[in-house]
């Protein structure tokens, strides 16, 4: 369970974020709506330990982020537009290190399965920078999982993925939301978004400005809904 | 899975990557080699002049290809967010720096060992007699550059000037390093070592505080 109680960034004169309440439950799948600039990747950098909160307060399962940072790293896992892969290890050197990096036990087994997962089993000794934008993102995701996290925290996955990688995040998706993992996902795409979720938040100029559960709601009725409450803010 | 193993894995994927590439070495190893030769054929000079100009110009060569090298160390964090993956891993944001220390430390033994004979060469001059303190004096002045050079590399890396920017911070902090160290080589070259002991204590007291300072900030500055 991830609890945000008042958090705020202050970064120089400018406020990003003015004040952040959340409340996620274990299993929960919470997608964020926002206009560029509303603080949604703060948010997300904040959850996932990236970024210290200027003030407020962060408990991951009970625990204060502050205090016990190492711990509650190894329970989160982040899928982000840029890959966080080292261009010049190989896609199987790259999961390795990652894996030994959060200590992995059966590392070879679980990196061998995660390649097969995402379609890369073919291209396991191949180096990175020969891999194209949708490969990278496909082994972005099995480094995302690699510790196989309780906590999946994206930042708009989808951006730049062939219909191939995007059926392979919907597929890993689906499969963490059947495994009660706890997903946070950032998105523009209501589509992509609303699918899955449980609990969608829309954040405005730093404060979310409305929450809900998306189920029964149509798309359009929610795009409605985002308009009003961007143009409102 | 304890402190000392993760800055072992760290370093594997530095070496792994620097194999590959050998964009860092490949640098510096050129600049410092181009050096001496440039220097060995420009400087036509008698043997008492060389003693006192080549601790200096050794030293220099030194520092610049380190800069070279130090210019790279963190680009590849840089590339893909990669910084942010090792922020994420539960480990000490300390073993990050420690493992680019060593990398660093590993790659100017390498330039040195194959640079400083080259000097000899070019410039005609004997061995020291005392060359396990030039070997000394070689440790402790690379390690003092090193340590506050990586710090201030990945500072400078998250900058857009970051290769100007490297050599602005970095010199004003070496200098005293620098002096340091041309002095007790100068001692060792001339054979009089008599007058090292307090430039040698300065260097290991450099070596001590650019240590521990790192340490104290670095995950902040990586917060940064």
């Amino acid at each position: 369970m991830i609890v945000a109680k008042g958090l705020t960034k202050q970064i120089g004169s400018k406020r990003i974020l003015k004040g952040i309440d959340l409340e996620i439950e274990a299993g929960d799948f919470v997608t964020c709506f926002g206009p560029n600039g509303a603080g949604k990747s703060t948010t997300l950098k904040i959850l996932a330990l990236l970024s210290k909160a200027s003030s407020g307060q962060l408990f991951i399962d009970g625990m204060d982020v502050s205090k016990h940072g190492d711990e509650l790293r190894k329970k989160v896992g982040v899928i982000s537009h840029n890959t966080f892969l080292y261009d010049n290890l190989t896609a199987q050197e790259n999961l390795v290190f990652y894996g030994k990096m959060y200590e992995v036990p059966h590392l070879e087994k679980r990196v061998e399965e995660l390649l097969e997962d995402v379609g890369l089993t073919y291209a396991a000794a191949d180096t990175v920078r020969t891999f194209s934008r949708g490969m990278q993102q496909r082994l972005a995701i099995a480094r995302s999982l690699v510790h196989d996290p309780p906590i999946l925290l994206m930042d708009e996955p989808y951006t730049g993925l062939d219909e191939m990688a995007k059926g392979i995040l919907n597929s890993v998706l689906k499969q963490l939301s059947l495994s009660k993992h706890t997903v946070f996902l950032i998105t523009h795409d209501f589509d992509q978004g609303l699918e899955q979720s449980d609990q969608t938040v829309i954040l405005v100029g730093g404060r979310i400005v409305h929450r809900c559960d998306p189920k029964g709601i149509g798309r359009e009725e929610f795009r409605q809904l985002y308009l009003k409450c961007v143009e409102g803010a | 899975m304890n402190f000392a193993s993760k800055v072992q894995v760290l370093l594997w994927k530095e070496v792994k990557s620097e194999l590959r590439t050998k964009e860092m070495l490949s640098a510096m190893l050129v600049f410092a080699l181009l050096v001496a030769v440039s220097f060995g054929f420009a400087l036509e000079i008698a043997r008492d002049e060389v003693t006192k100009i080549l601790p200096g110009v050794i030293w220099v060569t030194l520092t610049f290809a380190g800069i070279l090298g130090l210019n790279r160390s963190f680009v590849a964090e840089r590339q893909n967010d990669c910084i942010y993956g090792l922020m994420l891993c539960p480990v000490d944001r300390s073993a990050i720096y420690v493992a680019k220390t060593l990398m660093n430390l590993l790659l100017m033994a390498i330039v040195e060992l194959i640079a400083i004979p080259m000097f000899f060469i070019m410039f005609n001059y004997p061995l020291p007699a005392s060359l396990g303190m030039l070997i000394l004096v070689l440790f402790l002045g690379t390690y003092s550059f090193m340590v506050i050079g990586t710090f201030l590399s990945a500072l400078a890396a998250s900058t857009r000037i970051s290769e100007i920017l490297l050599p602005i911070l970095m010199i004003p902090m070496i200098v005293p390093v620098l002096i340091c160290a041309v002095q007790v080589t100068g001692g060792i070259f001339s054979g009089d070592l008599s007058g090292i002991s307090l430039y040698l204590k300065l260097l290991i007291t450099f070596g001590a505080i650019y240590s521990g300072l790192p340490f104290i900030l670095f995950d902040y500055l990586l917060e940064v």
